[in-house]
């Protein structure tokens, strides 16, 4: 308790301008900085493993499966920072129980359940069904044990199951599209709505969103692909990567041109809030903003993927080119998840001051259970890959 | 013997019997006026016809902090500088047309006196609490329902139902909530609601030496708030937000926000 008043003393003493007394604590932190960071890597990872079995692009099959599993894995993980960030997390099931159903919050819990058990668990579990059956078989003692309950005591290979585990891919794979879509919009809408913000309240918030998540979902599974194989001593697909790393140029750029569309449309609009808008973008979001989002997170990447992409350069220069911009649009986009829910509590609603935000390093809401939160996924998504290698093996027989 | 059998019966009853009398009282007197309460409560929750609001007059508010003392001290908020369900506003609008708000600590006691030299053309200020919008945005976006539109028009929030996500604060244009760092809860003006519907008025309007603030219900055909409803020309609090604020202001000047 005392820590944190000493806390707000000093954000006290920085702010600028005239804040309304209330304000002077900034109330959603790190934490919910990371929730549509890996709500969005989710998203994005879905959205490219549907190309493959929806529009059929061949040429990301060796990522396809890779792809929902790293989705599965952050799914996991997606609701964790906001369970921690509540003031009573163990009230956190009355979302469930007794849902305010005008609360765009409240929906929360039904869309990750949606889409966790209805989409990807489903979709993984049709796509393995056959080959866990076989690494049953082929599998002896604990292992024929997980096998067995993971294929939920499934033993028909016949081709007719077969088959119409193909068509259930499919099938829940378009329902997966607009869920993938519809999660992730959401998200964009829990802050576009709000209109008591004017740094939020926008009906673009949703779309850009959308696309940002897809932006980092492609580039997290290119990063993912491009490490694995360096792990496993395999030469990536260079086909494969060429694909990634168009689809992530077109997208970026339409990102990119999406949040232009906002930014030119505040400008021009010119409102009320305008002035304390531009004095935050100048000031205390320019290294986040200007330097890290758009600058190092958006034009050097689509510079750089346009470069690698479309030039004769051979295919190891290629791969290390798409790495590094895969590896920069990821900072960019957590920086655009930054200067959305941080930027939007640095300036007051009397649109007279601005405050400050101060990281801390302990406690459940600092920096280290932020790190944590991150590097949680990947050990999931390790043990996950152990139990259901993703890898393009030609499929046991 | 048997009639001194029977005297000692009676004896004894008698005895349990004025023992009991005390006793009873004792217990009536526990009990009495807990029943009262009870009764007294149910006609005040009985909201039918009740619809509070409140005015707030600019002009006659001297910045004394009286009501943000009388709010922390009635309402058990804390006394650090950053939690506040009323607080008090100075502006000072200079000839080049540059305008200084503050709010010390609230305003909890009083404001420093003004520069010297500076070329101040309006100064006034302006109390500010919970606006129990009639369309309240934070009851819009509360995952739980633990904050709501009581019968009369409160606004409340139900600390043991709360799960303290802040949406609420977030989704408030008038930064009237803040988070009980005690309970985790959050917390904001209920105009006094123990006090309004016992038939009292809310502890910042009770203490108010220039009668700056008048609280009353909406609809009652005499009253102070009607009059000052029927006398002045009102405005509420960023009303291009559609949240019909039920906290009216008089002679509000186009500089606050």
């Amino acid at each position: 308790m005392n820590d944190h008043l000493e806390h707000l003393g000093s954000a006290l003493d920085k702010v600028s301008g005239y804040i309304y007394p209330n304000e002077v604590e900034l109330h959603w932190g790190l934490l919910v900085v990371i929730y549509p960071y890996v709500t969005g890597l989710v998203a994005g990872a879905f959205i490219l493993a549907s190309l493959e079995k929806v529009f059929r692009v061949k040429a990301v099959e060796p990522t396809y499966r890779l792809a929902l599993l790293t989705a599965l894995a952050f799914l996991f993980v997606a609701p964790l920072p906001l369970q921690l960030h509540l003031g009573h997390p163990e009230r956190s099931f009355e979302i469930f129980l007794t849902p305010h159903f005008k609360s765009a919050m409240a929906m929360f819990g039904f869309v990750y359940v949606w889409y966790l058990m209805v989409v990807l668990l489903l979709e993984i579990w049709f796509e393995y069904r056959a080959d866990m059956i076989r690494w049953k078989q082929e599998a002896r003692g604990l292992k024929k044990l997980v096998y067995w309950i993971l294929a939920l005591g499934s033993t028909n290979l016949s081709p007719r199951a077969i088959e119409f585990d193909r068509k259930a891919v499919h099938v829940i794979t378009l329902i997966g599209i607009p869920s993938a879509f519809l999660l992730h919009g959401y998200v964009g809408f829990i802050f576009g709505s709000v209109k008591a913000n004017p740094w939020w309240s926008s009906v673009l918030m949703p779309i850009v969103f959308l696309f940002s998540a897809i932006v980092s979902g492609i580039a997290l599974v290119l990063l993912i692909y491009y490490v694995t194989s360096m792990i496993r001593r395999k030469a990536p697909d260079m086909a494969c990567l060429n694909q990634l790393a168009s689809f992530l140029f077109y997208v970026l750029l339409i990102d990119f041109t999406l949040e232009l569309l906002d930014f030119i449309h505040r400008l021009y609009e010119s409102e009320e809030s305008i002035g304390i808008l531009r004095e935050l973008i100048y000031g205390r979001l320019f290294l986040s903003l200007t330097i890290v989002q758009i600058l190092l997170g958006t034009i050097v990447p689509i510079v750089m993927l346009a470069v690698f992409r479309y030039s004769r350069l051979p295919d190891e220069m290629k791969r290390l080119g798409y790495f590094v911009a895969a590896a920069l649009v990821q900072v960019g986009i957590f920086s655009t998840r930054w200067n959305v829910v941080i930027g939007g509590q640095l300036f007051s609603k009397s649109l007279r001051g601005l405050t400050v935000y101060k990281l801390e390093i302990g406690g459940v809401e600092g920096l280290f259970t932020a790190m944590a939160l991150l590097v949680l996924p990947f050990v999931i998504l390790y043990v996950l890959v152990k139990l259901l290698p993703p890898w393009g093996e030609p499929k046991a027989s | 013997m048997d009639n001194s059998e029977d005297n000692a019966v009676r004896r004894r009853e008698f005895l349990e019997r004025l023992a009991a009398v005390p006793c009873s009282m004792l217990v009536l007197g526990v009990i009495g006026p807990l029943e009262v309460a009870a009764e007294g409560g149910d006609e005040a929750t009985d909201s039918e016809g009740r619809y509070y609001g409140m005015g707030v007059q600019i002009d006659r508010c001297i910045g004394c902090g009286l009501c943000v003392q009388a709010c922390k001290n009635e309402n058990d908020v804390p006394r650090d500088p950053y939690y506040f369900r009323t607080w008090v506003e100075r502006y000072r609008i200079h000839a080049d047309d540059e305008v200084v708000v503050d709010s010390p600590n609230g305003g909890i006691e009083g404001f420093p006196p003004e520069e010297e030299g500076k070329d101040v053309i309006r100064s006034f200020f302006v109390p500010k609490l919970c606006n129990h919008c009639d369309n309240p945005p934070c009851v819009q976006v509360c995952p739980v329902g633990a904050t709501f539109k009581s019968e009369d028009g409160v606004i409340l929030v139900d600390k043991d139902y709360c799960i303290g996500c802040r949406y609420c604060i977030q989704a408030c244009p008038y930064g009237a909530r803040y988070l009980d760092p005690r309970t985790k809860t959050a917390d904001k003006c209920t105009f006094c609601y123990h006090r309004i519907t016992q038939g009292l008025a809310p502890a910042c309007v009770e203490v108010c030496p220039t009668q700056a603030r008048v609280f009353g219900e909406l609809g009652a055909k005499s009253s102070p708030l009607r009059r000052i409803r029927r006398m002045n020309k009102l405005q509420v609090l960023k009303p291009y937000l559609n949240t019909a604020p039920k906290v009216f202001y008089t002679e509000l000047d186009g500089e606050v926000r």
